[in-house]
Order: C-alpha cells, then sequence, then structure tokens
C-alpha cells in the first residue's frame, strides 16, 4: 500500500486580512486540501518566532504566515515588523539547520480568496515534497528540553 | 478546574454535509476538561442560543466553544447570549468550521479530522481565557475640523447645528477652498461663489463654530474622544480684534507685482492683501516673504494707511493647545504638477493653461472680470483646445486612478466658452466621457449638441508655437486619423492630487494614506468616512477625487458619525489590549519603539520617600488598538495582550 503523505502545515494569519481571506474563500467555495490549521491573532506583528517553533515542535511538517500586504495592515505597520523580525529569524533558523522551505511568509489581503486557496494548494504540495518534519522531532529528542510555555 | 461547552452547530446542511457532527461530537465529550457538548441544527437561532444559555447555566460553564460559522460573522451573538446567561462574554471562542473547513473541502474524513483539530485547540484556548470588562473612556464633546473648503465648512456647520462646538482650521487666510476659485458649477451652472460665500460667513458668525485661519496643525495626541492638538498660529501681522476691513492698506500698498495665487498666477495683488474680494474673515494679512518692510526694512506704507493702527510687524506665531472628542479630516487636493506635461507646453507658452485657470478666467470676480481673454495678448479666443486626462490614468506619470471630475468640468467649460464668445469653437480631446451623476449625462450631452463643442476621441501628442498659434496634434481614433488643430488656447484638464504634504500629515495626525497620499478609509465600502484611527473622521477630496455633491454628503456623514460619538457620555471599547506587567518590566522600550500608535508610555516607579526606584512601560488603554506588536517585541515578556495571551496562543498550538 501506497498511502500518500498528508503534511500538517500550522498558519498563522491576521485576523484583518489573510483570515478574511481565508473566509471569501469559503464564502466563494473554492477547494483547496485540509491540510492547514488556521490560529487566529489580531495582526502579523502579534507573531512571535516562538509560535512558529511551538508548531514545528509539536510536529507541524510546515509553518504559514500570512498577513496584511505591506502599507495595508489594519494597525499601520504591524506587518512591516513581522516582516522585518522574520528576516532576521529565518537566519537563525537557518543557522541552526531548520529548512527554510518548510517556512513560508505571504501576504494575502481580505479581497483575495482565491490567492489563499491556491497558496494552500501549493503550500501543501510543496511539503507534501519535503516529506514528514523528522528531523525536528529528533532534534527535541536528543535535547530532552521542552520549550518552556 | 475548566468546565468547557462545546457547541455543534450544524448550519443546515452547510456544515453537516461535509463534516461528520456525531464523530466530532464524541471526540469533543471526551477531551479533557469538556463538561457538555452539544449539537444542534442552527445555533445562531432563537431556540439556538437558548439551548446554549441553558447549558451555561445548568453546568455552570467556565467557557464555551461554539463549532459553527467565521466569527467575523457570529462571535458577537453568541458573546452576547453569554453574557445573558451569566458567563464574561470573552470566554467565548468560535471554531470556524465552515468557512475554513466545510465549505472548502470534499473529502468528509479528512475534513472532520480538520474540524476536530480545530474544535480541540480553541477549546485549549478558551480554558486559558481571562474573564475581561469594557474599557470605558470619556467623550470631550467638542469636534475639530481640519480644511475649510466646502467639505470642512459642511462637517464643521452639521456638528455645529446639532449642539456641539466645533474648532475649524484652515491654513489659508479665508474659508472656501477650492469651490471658492470656481466660475459656475455642474450641472446646473449655479455660480459657485453665489452658494458658497453664505457658506463661509454661516459658518464664520455660527456662536458654536471657533474659527482659525491662517492656522496649521501642528501635533496630534490622544485618543478618540480625547484628543489633544497644538494648533500653530501664524502671525497674521494685523490684530484681527481691531481691524475692521477697510481695506486702506491693501490699496496704498507699493508692492503689486506678486502672482496671486488665488487667481492661479494670472492677475497680481499686493504684499498685504485678502486672498479674495469675499473673504471670511475679511481681514488682510502680509506676505512676509515680499514685503518690502521685511526685505529691506523700510517701507510701513500699510501701517501709515491704517486708520486704526492694527498693523503689527512684531507679532509671531503663536501656539494653542486644545481638548477635542473628534477629528474631521477635511485637507482637500491640488492639481497636478503641469510640468510633467513637457510635450503639451506648459510653461513654455503662456496660452496653455489648466483646467483651474481657465476657472479663474470664466469667474466674474477673476483677473479678466469673466472675459475668456488669452493670458498672452489679451484677445479672445477663437479656438480652444481642451485636452482631458491630462496627468489622470497616466501610469507613466504615476496617477493611474481617474480624477473623476475633469470630464465634468471641461463640458462645463466649453458650455461657458461657447456662452462667453459667440462663435468661438471648442474641441475636447477625450479618452472616455465619465458623467455619472444625477444630471451629468444630460449636461455633457447638452455641451455636445446645443453648444456645439466638438468632442474627438483620442489623445494628444504635442503642442507646439507656430506663427502665433498653439498647433495640437492628436489623433481621432474614431476616425483612425491623426489630426491636427490650431487653437488660440489649450487648457488642460490637469489630474487631482492629494497635496503635496498629505502623507506628511497623515503621520502627524495618525492615519494611514495609500501610495498617491490619499487618505485611508477603514472599509472602502461599508466604513467610506471612518479611518483606521478611531475618532478621525474623513470629508472631501482628500480621501479620493470628488466633485462637490459627493465632498458635501460625505461631510454631513462624517457630522453624523461625529454626534454619534458625542451622543454618549463615555465610550465602551473592546477590551482586547496590551496589559504590561510591571513587576518584571525592565524598562528596554522595545514596546515602545513597536508600538504605531503611540500608546506606550514611560512611567516612573518611585518609593515611598518619593526617589525613582525604576522607570516602566505602561499601556495607555485608551489609544492601545490590540494589534499585539508590542508582545513579540518584549524582552523581558512582561507585556501580553489580552485575549490573546501568550499562553492562550501556545496552548492553541498545542492543542492542534
Amino acid at each position: 500500500m501506497n498511502e500518500q503523505f498528508e503534511p500538517k502545515i500550522v498558519a498563522f494569519v491576521c485576523t484583518y486580512c489573510t483570515y478574511a481571506g481565508a473566509d471569501l474563500a469559503g464564502t466563494s467555495r473554492l477547494k483547496y486540501p485540509p491540510n492547514v490549521r488556521i490560529v487566529r491573532l489580531p495582526c502579523t506583528g502579534r507573531i512571535s518566532p516562538m509560535f512558529i517553533l511551538k508548531a514545528l515542535q509539536k510536529g507541524a511538517d510546515g509553518v504559514l504566515v500570512s498577513g496584511c500586504h505591506p502599507g495595508d495592515c489594519h494597525f499601520t505597520s504591524g506587518n512591516f515588523h513581522a516582516r522585518r523580525r522574520w528576516t532576521v529569524f529565518r537566519a537563525l533558523l537557518d543557522f541552526t539547520g531548520i529548512p527554510l522551505d518548510r517556512i513560508r511568509f505571504s501576504w494575502i489581503s481580505a479581497a483575495e480568496g482565491v490567492k489563499f486557496a491556491e497558496l494552500i494548494s501549493s503550500l501543501t504540495e510543496d511539503i507534501r515534497k519535503l516529506g514528514p518534519f523528522e528531523q525536528y522531532k529528533a532534534m527535541i529528542h536528543e535535547t530532552e528540553t521542552p520549550v518552556s510555555l | 478546574m475548566a468546565k468547557i461547552g462545546v457547541f455543534i452547530c450544524h448550519c443546515g446542511e452547510n456544515i453537516a454535509a461535509r463534516i461528520d457532527c456525531a464523530r466530532l461530537l464524541s471526540a469533543m465529550d471526551d477531551h479533557p476538561g469538556v463538561s457538555v457538548s452539544l449539537e444542534y441544527k442552527y445555533f445562531c437561532s432563537d431556540p439556538g442560543q437558548e439551548n446554549v444559555k441553558k447549558a451555561i447555566r445548568d453546568n455552570n460553564l467556565t467557557g464555551i466553544v461554539v463549532a459553527a460559522c467565521s466569527p467575523r460573522m457570529h462571535e458577537a451573538t453568541f458573546r452576547k447570549a453569554c453574557a445573558e446567561a451569566g458567563l464574561n462574554p470573552y470566554l467565548c471562542e468560535i471554531a470556524n468550521i465552515r468557512e475554513q473547513c466545510s465549505w472548502v473541502h470534499s473529502d468528509k474524513d479528512k475534513a472532520t479530522e480538520k474540524a476536530i483539530d480545530i474544535t480541540r485547540s480553541l477549546i485549549e484556548k478558551v480554558k486559558r481565557n481571562n474573564e475581561l470588562q469594557p474599557i470605558e473612556v470619556p467623550v470631550t464633546r467638542k469636534a475639530l475640523v481640519i480644511g475649510g473648503g466646502i467639505a470642512g465648512i459642511q462637517a464643521a456647520l452639521d456638528i455645529a447645528n446639532a449642539g456641539h462646538e466645533v474648532v475649524l482650521v484652515e491654513r489659508e487666510p479665508s474659508l472656501g477652498g477650492h469651490m471658492a476659485q470656481l466660475s459656475e458649477t455642474f450641472p446646473t451652472l449655479d455660480c459657485s461663489q453665489c452658494i458658497m460665500t453664505p457658506r463661509m460667513v454661516e459658518a464664520a458668525q455660527h456662536p458654536k463654530i471657533e474659527l482659525l485661519t491662517y492656522s496649521e496643525i501642528e501635533q496630534v495626541d490622544g485618543f478618540i474622544g480625547n484628543f489633544t492638538v497644538k494648533i500653530r498660529k501664524k502671525a497674521r501681522y494685523v490684530d484681527m480684534n481691531t481691524c475692521t476691513g477697510c481695506g486702506d492698506c491693501i490699496q496704498k500698498c507699493p508692492q503689486k507685482k506678486i502672482s496671486d495665487e488665488f487667481d492661479c498666477n494670472l492677475g497680481k495683488r499686493p504684499a498685504i492683501y485678502t486672498p479674495f474680494a469675499q473673504a471670511v474673515p475679511n481681514i488682510p494679512v502680509i506676505d512676509k516673504e515680499n514685503c518690502t518692510y521685511f526685505k529691506n526694512g523700510k517701507c510701513k506704507v500699510c501701517a501709515k494707511a491704517c486708520p486704526i493702527d492694527c498693523i503689527n510687524f512684531g507679532m509671531q506665531d503663536e501656539f494653542v493647545n486644545i481638548e477635542v472628542g473628534a477629528i474631521v479630516v477635511a485637507t482637500g487636493f491640488r492639481i497636478q504638477n503641469t510640468a510633467m506635461y513637457g510635450e503639451y507646453g506648459y510653461g513654455k507658452y503662456p496660452d496653455v493653461i489648466t483646467g483651474l485657470q481657465f476657472e479663474r478666467l470664466a469667474s466674474a470676480s477673476g483677473p479678466t472680470a469673466g472675459k475668456i481673454r488669452r493670458p498672452s495678448d489679451g484677445k479672445e479666443p477663437e479656438t480652444v483646445v481642451f485636452i482631458q486626462c491630462a496627468g489622470s490614468r497616466d501610469p507613466s506619470k504615476g496617477v493611474r486612478y481617474c480624477s473623476k471630475i475633469c470630464c465634468m468640468y471641461t463640458a462645463k467649460h466649453a458650455m461657458l466658452y461657447a456662452h462667453k464668445v459667440h462663435g468661438g469653437k471648442a474641441h475636447i480631446f477625450y479618452m472616455d466621457i465619465r458623467a455619472a451623476g444625477k444630471g451629468y449625462d444630460e449636461f455633457t450631452r447638452r455641451a455636445i449638441e446645443e453648444d456645439e463643442a466638438s468632442y474627438l476621441r483620442g489623445r494628444v501628442s504635442k503642442v507646439w508655437q507656430e506663427n502665433g498659434k498653439l498647433i495640437v496634434r492628436g489623433v481621432d481614433t474614431l476616425l483612425g486619423k491623426p489630426v491636427e488643430i490650431e487653437a488660440d488656447m489649450v487648457v488642460l484638464a490637469t489630474a487631482i492630487t492629494p497635496q503635496p504634504d498629505a502623507k506628511e500629515f497623515a503621520r502627524v495626525i495618525g492615519i494611514g494614506c495609500d501610495e498617491y497620499g490619499f487618505y485611508n478609509e477603514a472599509h472602502i465600502k461599508l466604513r467610506p468616512v471612518e479611518t483606521a484611527t478611531a475618532g478621525i473622521y474623513l470629508a472631501g477630496a482628500c480621501q479620493s477625487p470628488k466633485d462637490i455633491p459627493d465632498s458635501v454628503s460625505q461631510a454631513s456623514a462624517c457630522a453624523s458619525k461625529v454626534i454619534g460619538l458625542f451622543s454618549r457620555d463615555r465610550l465602551e471599547r473592546e477590551p482586547v489590549i496590551a496589559m504590561n506587567n510591571e513587576a518584571i518590566c525592565s524598562g528596554c522600550w522595545g514596546c515602545v519603539v513597536a508600538c504605531p500608535y503611540g500608546a506606550v508610555e514611560k512611567k516612573d516607579i518611585l518609593s515611598r520617600s518619593g526617589e525613582l526606584i525604576k522607570r516602566v512601560a505602561f499601556v495607555n488603554p485608551g489609544l492601545c488598538q490590540g494589534c499585539g506588536t508590542c508582545v513579540t517585541f518584549c524582552r523581558s515578556n512582561s507585556i501580553d495582550l489580552a485575549g490573546f495571551t501568550e499562553k492562550q496562543i501556545f496552548a492553541e498550538v498545542m492543542g492542534l
């Protein structure tokens, strides 16, 4: 039996743009793979790098961070902070040996239901190709020091 | 011990068709902390909500999760049900299993698994939710209106007529804005000044309106209901309290050759002047840059001419601070810098003018007293070419949008020209005629049919001068042929652009603007007059190009929002705001840098004897909008966001 690997992807999204965009994909009855679990936050500025690590630690094979387009943030500049934070954080991830292609950063507005559905489809395919993220679980196993709450 | 209620809504078939609700229900039953789980066809219905309330009361629930449609739909409904059942409304979470699950997946097994994950993670979150209370803030019942054009005047009058105090600030020496410059208005050809000046006088004399002309906003602090605004009253060098507006000083001023901005540089004015005859207030101002006394230290002719000695060369700018509860921004527009179109020869040939300059030529109060005369030699032009979209809808010039009013005013110009110059010929180059509005299409038809304007669909490539004529070369795309017209005057319908300092000003007052500098509304369809900053509203062309009726309606809409805000003593706000634990705050001020609203202040912690122990961050609950950017910045982990705390979110992730 050759059952297809179903990746688990955690999406951290802002409530004003991407969450609304995901709702629009729903009201437009677009179809996309059921592999993504959405965590709703007020703004991408609220997304701590620790959330991404926590998701990977919990067994996610991929992570998506998505918010309003630059300049469109409901809170004026939260997404700029998120973007800058991500640029810094990705270097650290790279250094620690976590493959960057497991984490996706994108902008989806409240009007972009189609873009949301397409992104989830392509992201799921990409992560599926990468296979299960055993590496992180192995790292956790080695250190045995879970991230404290 | 948590006692959570889970309510699974079928939403008719919307959810139940794609999600195995029975399986979802039994999965929730086994989840630790869940004391009751129910399913129902429509939980948003009255009996559905009664079920929720009953379950909360009967089981003494400490939190609920409703697995249903998006929280954007019914979060408010279920929070209300919680409150009615005696549970704090913020102990309610919505698991979105419709928009983000049943509607987008076709595999029932996998959709059900996803629904279980979503609901479970929110159960973990809701266990860590805290009881929150709405925040109450007092309201100062006084409004600030920025901009004294027609939009600002309308907003100020409407608010003042409802009985509230208004401060109306205009940076030019007189009220009026662009509307005072216009000759006649479409689609009725009403004289613009005749309908405008009574409004200006009404605003100036209104007992509830405090008028501050020749003044600018320096700084805005505070939040909805409680703004503090610093205003600079620029020095007029004329005492406003004693000046009677006799105008002797203006007559006597020896410096008379300054380009008149109000006449779009077509006329001249002295150094001490009022912008136009009906200026409100009718008190002159000295143009310091061009005044002989300020340049050479000698002259003072105006002071000698003044019969009551109200000219004061030593006057300084004054600063005043006012407290207001709401702000209406009506700062208007500018017309695009026409130098961008070198091929049309603006600035090179004096007879190539802008639409606004044509307004001044056609205006009875203008430099030619309403006669259409060429600026170069004062002759009556026999042929005039109007070029529409000179700047608008041209990505290469950085203006992709339609300026909205040019089709209409160009048709009006062609009509005014036909009425004033009998036998004159008007040619109009256009891209499309956009005449949507009451009586607008009929108006452009009249220009074509009765006043015989010749409309040519196509663009103009070049304008040059030959034997005293302006040669306009363009194309008529309907005939598919190039056209050359010998004209006496060319009028460019230049694009409407934001004020040159619009972006800077947006930062001063704390609102957003688009790539051009037009101010952003909170929602383009459903909240078109509010900004993302609570308590600040938009009226007129500062939001986007608009004609007079649109500006006036938007101004009245702003006024109704402000009056609605002022109908209460105190305001209630969502309690989703950041809180700082002062005991562990290290005072690194990362949060101060992060906050887009300037809501984080530095607070001194003093000992009993009054000595400074340490300085910590304090989040002003009135200013904080709850984005949570500061939380992520916080190095000491002292700031957290109510409703989205670190604990809640980690639990939610762990629950997935």
